[in-house]
């Protein structure tokens, strides 16, 4: 969509911006309502809405108050100790074998290679509500449930499409007349794996890692099931704390994950871009 | 010369399939190597993903409680019939009292009593009640004649002798072998000695019944003596019905009904949990449909289903839009513009439903500006939260950037000079998008629709906050069954019905944008 020229009519003229109007609504559908918490989690009140004083700038209306209650609550801190704890574990397991996976995948004969495809991404393909509660079934009967190894199990299983996905697309590019130059100069396969294909695909194994640790520090419903009140999470915390008594610590604990999230968003971005470098695509 | 080439023939022929073995060789090394590094991977998965989801549809037919811990009553059934209209018989009464009293003591009975409450209420509390009482029926007279007959019948060793006799020939006393077995099996789970436990009423009720009805009774031994004796003197026994035993503690074990319900699910599979998610029930008369006022399901189902088409559509309405700019805008203007759909993509799930919670409040922001607006009045709050809108807004929220991604990534490949070229042939505006660029935006629309619609239909946290009674979907009556109402086959059923409607979509999925083409970011 260039821009208007000149001879356009009033009608096209009407549409031309009536139509931008219509997106800027939409864009602000998408995120004004992040935006919105955010001033309100610095609220002295313990109201969810905007009170007069803060309508006024008034610095008196503002405070930390809520802030301070999550770093000092104790119910938020192991919330937090738990996600911090289990989120790493799961991703260490799902990029470690997925990336192994994904690099057998992408050999030229694989057999069966749809049916394994297929299993393997079937995590993110069942409804979550469906594989929480067949891990609760399951994970009771061999006495899984309610421990962390049973919760990082869970959460390395829902991670795994995500790395076997971006791990794959990372090896489409990939040039195997390198490894075999690699051999050809008298590497082993390991050392040609680590000093030939890892570099060239660690951007791809970083961002299915970044994806993998965000399913787990997300996911909410599994850990709703497989877990116990002692490996509750933040999300399990903050879905708790919504459902029963809603606390504005919550909007707080939310900002906080939105800067998270604007963090781990340039991060991806940044792995993006240097993976099409690297490997010679040019961005789109 | 004919000879040399004879032989050179020979040689390239063989020189070929020696050349075609070590290719298979290597081939076939290429395939172990990459099945070998796919195997932990596929192993971890099979273990911690498939086994959980092919347990929960072994579960959702799984019916195994009613036979193991009545299995005596249950095949004492087989000769009673529901239409018949009557009680069962005392025999019937016999086996459940063996049943039951091995089951009270191991503390079974609440839980088959729950299992079969879901069927027909009432049970839960007619087990618990029969149960407490069980052990202090009035069969105790038995016990007391077989021994002023003979001490010996009060030896536990006595009734060891027997079992090991019963194992032999179970026919020469068949009740006493299948009360024996209860007995020794309660005993075995407890960890009692069978040397040293005194015999309890049922195993003399059972060898008082055997004895009554003419059993063969054993050939040989110190014990067959005992037995004749036993068997002169048992027509003189004082007696008690079973019957009016359990009909004392309550007396709906005269309605077949109770009978009935656990003859029904006396098997060890059972289609009653999907006959319940689709409204039906099994009844001793057979498959019936629910009672007006129980029919929850199916309504639930089109409710989720409705409400996720309203939801994808509403995904596409404001999602086109805004795909069209991003991918005929400037690449400098685009890029900045899709952060805006990747931050809400990218932020806490919880995050984003907290803030709707925040904002569609009655006390919250949205109806706070609408009164100062004087769009609504100050008593006219609309009612934005825990019910359908609340649902229906929040999820498009959060699934709207699944429809723009896909939908941007389609539009980009469409060349920008179609739409010239149409309109250089005297196309309108409206006549070159609607003839030339929508029909090659729609596998987008597809690809988008189809994605948020599967993700839709399985959504549980989002209508669980915001959703209040009327804006839930399937996936909230699943996890209540699982976690409240505990009726853990009903759960599984419900979920296998959703997995497969998700499998079957994911399929045509498949085939319309292939998985493999999935895009992450």
């Amino acid at each position: 969509m260039s821009a208007l020229p000149t001879y356009a009519s009033t009608g096209q003229k009407i549409w031309y911006y009536g139509f931008r109007v219509i997106c800027g609504l939409v864009f602000f559908f998408l995120i004004a309502p992040i935006i919105t918490i955010i001033p309100l989690s610095f609220n002295a009140e313990n109201f969810f809405t905007f009170t007069p004083g803060m309508l006024a700038l008034d610095p008196e209306a503002y405070s930390l108050k809520h802030y301070q209650d999550f770093f000092t609550n104790s119910d938020w801190q192991q919330a937090l100790k738990n996600s911090v704890t289990i989120a790493p574990m799961a991703t260490i397991i799902s990029v470690g074998l997925g990336t192994l996976a994904a690099i057998g995948l992408s050999q030229s004969h694989v057999p069966f290679r749809r049916a394994i495809m297929a299993i393997l991404i079937s995590p993110m393909i069942v409804p979550l509500i469906i594989s929480a509660a067949g891990m609760y079934f399951f994970y009771s009967r061999v006495g899984l449930q309610g421990t962390y190894l049973g919760v990082v199990l869970a959460h390395a299983a829902l991670g795994i499409p995500f790395v076997i996905i971006t791990v794959t697309a990372t090896l489409v590019g990939f040039d195997h007349s390198l490894t075999r130059a690699a051999a050809n100069m008298g590497a082993g396969p390991v050392r040609t794996f680590f000093k030939v294909q890892m570099p060239l695909i660690l951007p791809g194994v970083i961002s299915g890692g970044l994806f993998a640790f965000i399913t787990s520090f997300d996911e909410v419903v599994v850990v709703l099931f497989v877990g116990s009140a002692s490996q509750k999470t933040l999300p399990w915390q903050m879905f708790i704390g919504l459902r029963e008594q809603i606390s504005p610590t919550i909007l707080a604990v939310a900002t906080i994950l939105v800067v998270f999230s604007i963090a781990l968003l340039t991060a991806v971005e940044l792995l993006r871009r240097r993976s099409e470098r690297i490997r010679g695509v040019s961005p789109r | 010369m004919s000879d040399i080439a004879e032989s050179d023939d020979r040689i390239s022929a063989e020189g070929s399939r020696d050349l075609k073995r070590s290719l298979n060789r290597a081939l076939r090394a290429q395939k172990m190597r990459a099945l070998m590094l796919i195997a932990p991977l596929l192993i971890f998965i099979l273990v911690t993903f498939i086994a959980p989801i092919v347990d929960m549809l072994f579960r959702s037919v799984e019916n195994e409680i009613v036979s193991d811990t009545l299995p005596r009553t249950v095949l004492a059934l087989d000769d009673w019939e529901y239409t018949s209209g009557e009680t069962p018989s005392e025999a019937v009464f016999a086996a459940l009292y063996y049943d039951l009293f091995v089951a009270a003591e191991l503390k079974e009975h609440t839980r088959l009593g729950s299992r079969l409450n879901y069927e027909t209420t009432g049970i839960s509390s007619l087990f618990r009640k029969s149960g407490r009482r069980v052990d202090r029926f009035d069969t105790d007279i038995y016990a007391d004649q077989f021994t002023a007959l003979d001490p010996a019948w009060g030896e536990p060793a006595t009734w060891t002798m027997m079992s090991e006799a019963l194992d032999d020939d179970p026919d020469a006393l068949p009740e006493t072998a299948s009360a024996l077995e209860g007995w020794h099996h309660l005993l075995k789970v407890e960890r009692d000695d069978p040397a040293t436990e005194a015999p309890a009423d049922i195993l003399f009720t059972a060898l008082y019944r055997d004895l009554s009805a003419g059993a063969p009774g054993l050939n040989d031994g110190d014990l067959a003596a005992m037995t004749a004796t036993a068997r002169q003197a048992v027509d003189g026994f004082e007696t008690v019905s079973i019957r009016d035993q359990f009909v004392d503690v309550d007396d709906s074990w005269l309605d077949p009904e109770i009978w009935g319900t656990i003859k029904a699910y006396a098997p060890k599979y059972t289609i009653g949990y999907f006959l319940k998610s689709v409204d039906y029930q099994l009844t001793p008369e057979g498959i019936e449909k629910q009672p007006e006022d129980q029919q929850i399901y199916i309504r639930l189902f089109v409710r989720t289903l409705v409400m996720s088409l309203t939801i994808m559509v509403s995904c596409i309405v404001l999602g086109y839009p805004v795909a069209f700019l991003l991918a005929n805008l400037p690449m400098r203007y685009s890029n900045v513009l899709m952060i805006l759909v990747l931050l809400p993509f990218w932020t806490s799930l919880l995050v984003r439903t907290s803030a709707w919670k925040v904002l569609l409040q009655n006390q919250g922001v949205i109806n706070d500006i609408l009164v100062w607006l004087h769009i609504v009045s100050e008593s006219g709050r609309l009612a934005l939260i825990n019910n359908q809108t609340g649902t229906i807004i929040a999820m498009t929220h959060i699934l709207l950037p699944f429809m723009i991604l896909p939908l941007y990534s389609v539009m980009q490949t469409i060349p920008p000079t179609y739409m010239r070229a149409a309109k250089s042939l005297g196309a309108t505006d409206w006549t070159a998008f609607w003839r030339v660029y929508f029909p090659q935006s729609v596998p987008g629309i597809g690809a988008g629709s189809i994605l948020v619609f599967i993700l839709a239909i399985g959504y549980y946290i989002t209508p669980e906050l915001v959703g209040g009674t009327s804006g839930i979907f399937i996936s909230n009556r699943i996890a209540y069954h699982i976690s409240s109402s505990l009726n853990w086959g009903l759960a599984a059923a419900l979920g296998s019905i959703l997995l497969v409607a998700v499998l079957m979509l994911y399929w045509a999925y498949d085939r319309i944008v292939g998985i493999d083409n999935v895009k992450l970011g």
